[in-house]
């Protein structure tokens, strides 16, 4: 049962239990796999150019990291029958999140508490955005209606994993997967679920590419996050799920990495922007360090959020400074290469931190050139091969000023 | 043990007000019961008055009173539950997309538009720079949050966690809704929901916000044991199965229930698991609903913990939410059981502080 009490305020001590991943499945324009992910990675492959399957005007100006599968497409590599009100979400979601559970293969055991937490910021805004007008005047598009929420998706996703436990559903804009993976962790630390399976889903939608658009903060080219001249971040889309276990419960041959950190904290300062001491992203790495008795010193690689706006970089490369100071560990940002895929972004970027971890790799920041001229710090832009990592982090900087900063760490073998 | 040591709820009843408790209750004769508002002016500037969407202003109002009502002028976390979040504001985003042909569009309602906007408000309002977090899972929604907050206040050494539910019934998806037979057809008087015997419900709307601490005070409404979330049951056996051990875990039994609030709606598509338990599992309980009062909505066992925790304090059981007449000696458990639509199942106990 998920009981939520607190054995912790009635005396007794809680049993903490660590926190093992061992499966992840991701879906972007760089990859419908891990295995492939991790290619186009290692190649420098960016998946960003221009928008072909999304209905829009905007596709003649902007490009984006739209992922070359039609929902039919995608229906068929999730290996389900059309279910009523479907979104392209809610099947990016179901591949990712199947791609988790048979790259864990656990046992199912009913005695086991299996939690779905999912995160995600746009949900079914592709039917929403293209039926609206329906919804309002005729029958034609009924099936779209009970859709238009955001724990739909998490529903379906778990009908077909056969979960009927715990499920919620996140929704702090950018940081929102980020969020889901925190919640899952938690609970698995606190005893309340063995196992969960987390992560987060968006897809390309208009109201998002013309959303951003209109805050004018979307770069017709390819973004160059951490770079002077940046201009502006491009919009991706995708969907990435991870199995978490406790330690009583995974298969010690199947950990991949330990979630050993997590925290969040708000900037309190706008409902879009960050504030320009980076107050929130400090708070949120801080936070995430103290979480699980690390010095900023003992993080190897951060995967920045990076999104290539002027503010948000900005804020972000304050906050690196004040925390690690002059000596800040290898970053970059990977959004150069999937685009800025949104709600879904923390659990992209989780899957390309541990595949750091995994690999030893530091994945470079594409399309960076000249230093931003307020800061010392400056991203990683080649392939690094050379570096032992322990412990990485990924951090994730959202709309209404929701940061949260995930720590993943090698699990001695 | 948590503690509910400030609370206020917008709702379509007088319920803002501190005074009185549920002394004047609003007859509705159309199916969409929407928030008496208090005058914003006081907790706004000019400029908020005019810029703040009204589910902003609707959060931002009660979270406000609550921290009051309290005496907390800034919370340790920040955590709401809403299921529909800020969809007004998406709705007219798209409509101005359609408009304009996507060229030159302001980009206020986008900017509104996300469900973890009404949390960030009070972040920003109140300075709260720790945690801070959205859920927006349907029925699963306010839940989760309470849930959140329970876990946090045993993780860290919080003051305290400011945790609501926050929903809003716009016109246009009352409008989309009505299409698939969420409402009555013909309208509903909200006083005689359960009388009618047909599909349907009256759409409501709420924002109820809670602060919860470790420590007990002077101003403390109950204490919040435990929350538990379920998804399609396969029947009522299963339902009573999952109550018991939820009830076992907190050392009770269903007899030790002086009070259950059920989430009956009056669409008799999904009334009859509540009828059946009514009958069964808890045919010796006092028995009592709330959605007559604020109508259907993701959020509403928010209202019902703003009910249940009123009636703690009070030891009173007002008339109007009575579903029979049992009476004990004292109020020490209430258990709050609602589903939405037999997919989102959930149980909240509060009890005597």
């Amino acid at each position: 049962m998920n009981q939520i009490s607190n054995p912790a305020l009635q005396g007794g001590e809680i049993q903490q239990s660590r926190v093992f991943i061992t499966g992840m499945g991701i879906v972007s324009v760089i990859g419908m796999d891990v295995e492939t992910t991790l290619d186009s990675l290692v190649s420098s492959k960016t998946g960003l150019g221009q928008i072909r399957l999304l209905d829009t005007r905007l596709k003649e100006k902007l490009i984006a990291g739209e992922i070359p599968y039609t929902d039919e497409e995608l229906l068929q590599m999730a290996g389900i029958d059309k279910v009523p009100g479907i979104s392209r979400a809610t099947l990016l979601g179901m591949i990712a999140a199947k791609q988790a559970v048979r790259n864990s293969d656990f046992e199912n055991d009913e005695k086991l508490q299996t939690g779905l937490i999912s995160g995600t910021t746009a949900e079914s805004m592709t039917s929403i955005e293209k039926y609206l007008p329906d919804f309002l005047s005729n029958d034609s598009r009924n099936e779209y209606i009970d859709s238009q929420d955001w724990g739909f998706s998490t529903e379906i996703i778990a009908k077909s994993l056969g979960i009927n436990g715990f499920m919620t559903t996140i929704n702090t804009a950018c940081s929102s997967a980020s969020n889901a993976i925190m919640l899952g962790a938690r609970m698995i630390r606190q005893g309340r679920l063995d196992r969960a399976i987390t992560g987060g889903t968006d897809a390309l939608s208009k109201v998002m590419l013309n959303g951003f658009n209109s805050l004018m903060i979307v770069d017709p080219e390819p973004c160059k996050p951490f770079d002077d001249k940046r201009n502006g971040l491009n919009i991706g889309e995708g969907a990435a799920f991870f199995v978490l276990e406790s330690e009583q419960v995974a298969d010690k041959g199947k950990i991949i990495a330990e979630i050993t950190g997590y925290g969040n904290a708000n900037d309190a300062h706008h409902l879009t922007a960050l504030s320009p001491d980076g107050k929130g992203a400090l708070l949120a790495m801080k936070n995430a360090l103290e979480s699980c008795n690390l010095n900023p010193g003992d993080i190897n690689y951060l995967n920045v959020h990076g999104t290539g706006t002027l503010n948000n970089d900005l804020s972000e490369a304050i906050a690196i400074e004040k925390l690690f100071g002059k000596t800040p560990p290898v970053f970059s940002s990977t959004k150069p290469f999937t685009g800025h895929t949104l709600g879904s972004s923390g659990a992209v970027e989780a899957v390309i931190s541990i595949l750091a971890l995994q690999y030893n790799l530091v994945f470079p920041n594409l399309n960076f050139s000249t230093p931003m001229h307020e800061v010392q710090v400056r991203p990683e832009t080649s392939l690094v091969k050379n570096l032992e990592l322990l412990h990485v982090m990924s951090n994730s900087l959202g709309f209404g000023g929701n940061n949260t900063s995930l720590i993943f760490s090698k699990v001695e073998s | 043990m948590i503690y509910i040591n400030g609370t206020a709820s917008i709702s379509p009843q007088p319920t803002f007000e501190k005074q009185g408790f549920l002394k004047e209750i609003v007859e509705y004769t159309t199916n969409r019961l929407l928030c008496i508002e208090p005058d914003y002016e006081n907790i706004l500037s000019p400029t908020e008055l005019r810029r703040l969407s009204r589910v902003l202003k609707m959060g931002w109002g009660a979270a406000k009173t609550c921290l009051d009502d309290a005496s907390v002028s800034t919370p340790g976390a920040i955590i709401t539950g809403t299921g529909r979040g800020c969809y007004r504001e998406t709705q007219k985003f798209i409509f101005s997309m359609y408009e304009n042909d996507e060229t030159l569009l302001s980009p206020t309602p986008f900017i509104q538009s996300s469900h973890g906007s009404i949390a960030a408000q009070i972040a920003m309002m109140t300075g709260c720079r720790d945690y801070n977090m959205t859920y927006a899972h349907r029925g699963f929604s306010f839940e989760s949050a309470l849930m959140d907050a329970m876990m946090l206040l045993g993780e860290r050494q919080l003051k305290s966690v400011l945790v609501g539910g926050v929903d809003e019934i716009g016109e246009k998806q009352f409008r989309t809704f009505d299409r698939i037979g969420h409402w009555k057809a013909p309208d509903a008087n909200n006083l005689k929901l359960l009388e009618y015997n047909s599909g349907g419900t009256i759409a409501g709307e709420g924002s109820t916000f809670f602060l919860l601490q470790n420590i007990p005070n002077q101003n403390t409404y109950a204490q919040i044991k435990s929350v538990h979330t379920f998804s399609n049951p396969s029947g009522i056996r299963e339902i009573t199965k999952q109550v018991e051990r939820f009830l076992h875990q907190q050392a009770l039994e269903i007899n030790d229930i002086d009070l259950v609030l059920f989430g009956l709606n009056g669409d008799r598509r999904f009334d009859n698991i509540y009828y059946k338990l009514m009958a069964s599992a808890f045919s010796s309980s006092g028995q009592a609903y709330y959605k007559h009062l604020c109508g259907e909505y993701h959020t509403s066992t928010a209202f019902a913990l703003w009910l249940a925790a009123k009636i703690l304090i009070r030891q009173h059981v007002p008339q109007i939410i009575r579903l029979n007449n049992r009476k004990t000696k004292t109020i020490n458990h209430v258990l709050i059981y609602n589903h939405y639509r037999d997919v989102n199942h959930s149980f909240i106990l509060v009890s005597e502080k």
